[in-house]
């Protein structure tokens, strides 16, 4: 929000991916939620960007001027929730 | 492999109700949720909701949840608690991630002729400085703590936003025998009604207008042990030179919410940005079908809204889901849905609702130009 962003602070809990890195992912040539991702994995943990998406679209916005809606969303894969190995290999194949 | 008429997922108000009315027209409806309870989150609401009486004014959410859970035994729903849907593939194929008894889990693979998705929102996060500190949390986690879990989150709180649940869940930590020490919201004015804030008010609690959270502050246990506010400015950044520090072991974050649309991109339906109603949600159309074929959508899913407007969603995605499946006659089910479309109107009056109804159209009309016809899950 309005606060003054530090380097430092932590973006993404799950991966602990933190503003300095989305910033200069963004320098890199991120243009959206998916290319962040794709650069810093700020989105691919526990949570899959249940918390950080938001944060990650807010910085978006901020550092290219962009609208949140250009900001985008990412794309869900399955298993779109922690399911372990065990589970997947008792269970029935598809 | 398991096979049900229809796969609903979330039993919120918008799920249970529209198993009820799947359930009560003859199809086979499994209804699964990945918490403990069912009912999403009515059992939290412990405050009589507002209305006219055809949506239960006066009556507590906690109630409405325990109707809704009776209502769809009687309609025959099966119910798994505790149990996630992690994969929606094509050919209506589902993997679900079931809780069993014993407290294990087990991958079950079924196919279901209609899924209904309605997994509701989540809440969003505000950053500042030591925002990840133990201590801060979401005004709604904070409210299952006390409401649910009979917890309360910590002793002393300071609330950031003033919205409904904002307004709400302040009350109700006072109630819970919590110490609200104070209210931050950035805007210039109350973001909730005033019947709602004029409780706060009578408590004696501050509300500080155009202030926000620039720090929480982290004590030697490594838990929150205050907050830094600030003024804000009319862009909402702080002013400095105003800064003042509030002690406080909690720090409850009520900045809205956003609709919750994994499964809803898993199974490939288009979506559209709707800033009111929190970010990206599907196409839908009025019989709450999305753009994939048999796929329908309801509730804060869809954008976010309240607990009523979820559950007349649900009944329309409940109707339409049993006509698609031969359970009722074209006619009869348009009837039933043009009646809930009328509710809804009177429900989406006023300034907070107007604003969705508006919006709630553009949806549907992109959906027209868009989508027209859906087609299967690819």
């Amino acid at each position: 929000m309005s606060a003054e962003l530090t380097d430092d602070m932590i973006v993404c809990r799950c991966e602990e991916v933190t503003v300095g890195e989305i910033k200069e992912a963004i320098r890199e040539g991120a243009r959206d939620i998916v290319g962040v991702k794709r650069r810093t994995r700020a989105g691919m943990g526990l949570c899959q960007g249940r918390t950080c998406e938001k944060l990650v679209q807010q910085l978006l916005v901020q550092e290219l001027g962009i609208s949140p809606k250009e900001a985008g969303t990412s794309s869900a894969r399955p298993p779109v929730r922690p399911v372990t190995f065990g589970e997947l290999a008792k269970g029935e194949v598809l | 492999m398991l096979e049900k008429d229809v796969l609903v997922i979330g039993a919120g108000p918008a799920g249970l109700a529209a198993s009820i009315e799947a359930g009560k027209y003859g199809a086979s409806v499994l209804l699964v949720d990945l918490n403990m309870q069912p009912g999403g989150q009515l059992f939290k609401q412990i405050h009589k909701f507002f209305g006219s009486s055809a949506h239960r004014s006066g009556t507590r959410g906690y109630d409405i949840g325990k109707q809704l859970l009776k209502e769809a035994e009687e309609s025959d729903v099966e119910i798994w608690m505790q149990s996630t849907v992690i994969g929606i593939f094509p050919g209506n194929k589902i993997a679900i991630e079931k809780g069993l008894d014993s407290g294990e889990k087990e991958m079950v693979t079924m196919q279901a002729k209609k899924i209904i998705i309605a997994t509701g929102a989540s809440e969003n996060a505000i950053r500042f400085k030591g925002w990840t500190t133990p201590g801060v949390m979401g005004a709604g986690a904070a409210q299952t703590m006390i409401n649910v879990n009979h917890v309360k989150p910590g002793q002393k709180i300071v609330m950031l936003g003033t919205g409904n649940v904002g307004l709400i869940v302040s009350y109700q930590l006072m109630q819970a025998g919590c110490d609200v020490v104070s209210l931050i919201e950035a805007a210039p004015k109350i973001g909730g009604y005033a019947v709602h804030a004029a409780k706060i008010r009578r408590a004696g609690v501050p509300i500080r207008l155009q202030h926000t959270i620039i720090e929480a502050k982290k004590g030697a246990d490594g838990c929150v042990c205050g907050c830094v506010i600030a003024q804000v400015d009319e862009h909402f950044q702080p002013i400095p030179g105003t800064e003042e520090t509030i002690a406080c072991d909690t720090i409850a974050l009520a900045a809205g919410l956003k609709p919750t649309m994994d499964l809803v991109k898993l199974a490939g339906c288009k979506l559209t940005f709707n800033g009111p109603f929190g970010g990206y949600i599907p196409l839908h159309n009025e019989r709450m079908e999305t753009s994939c074929e048999g796929v329908f959508v309801a509730g804060d899913t869809t954008g976010v809204e309240e607990a009523n407007t979820a559950l007349e969603e649900g009944k329309i995605a409940g109707i339409s889901a049993a006509e698609d499946l031969g359970l009722l006659t074209a006619d009869a089910a348009s009837d039933k849905r043009a009646e809930i479309w009328d509710r809804l109107h009177s429900l989406r009056l006023g300034p907070f609702g107007e604003r969705r109804m508006i919006e709630k159209e553009v949806v549907m009309d992109e959906y027209k130009e868009r989508i027209g016809t859906p087609s299967p899950i690819q």
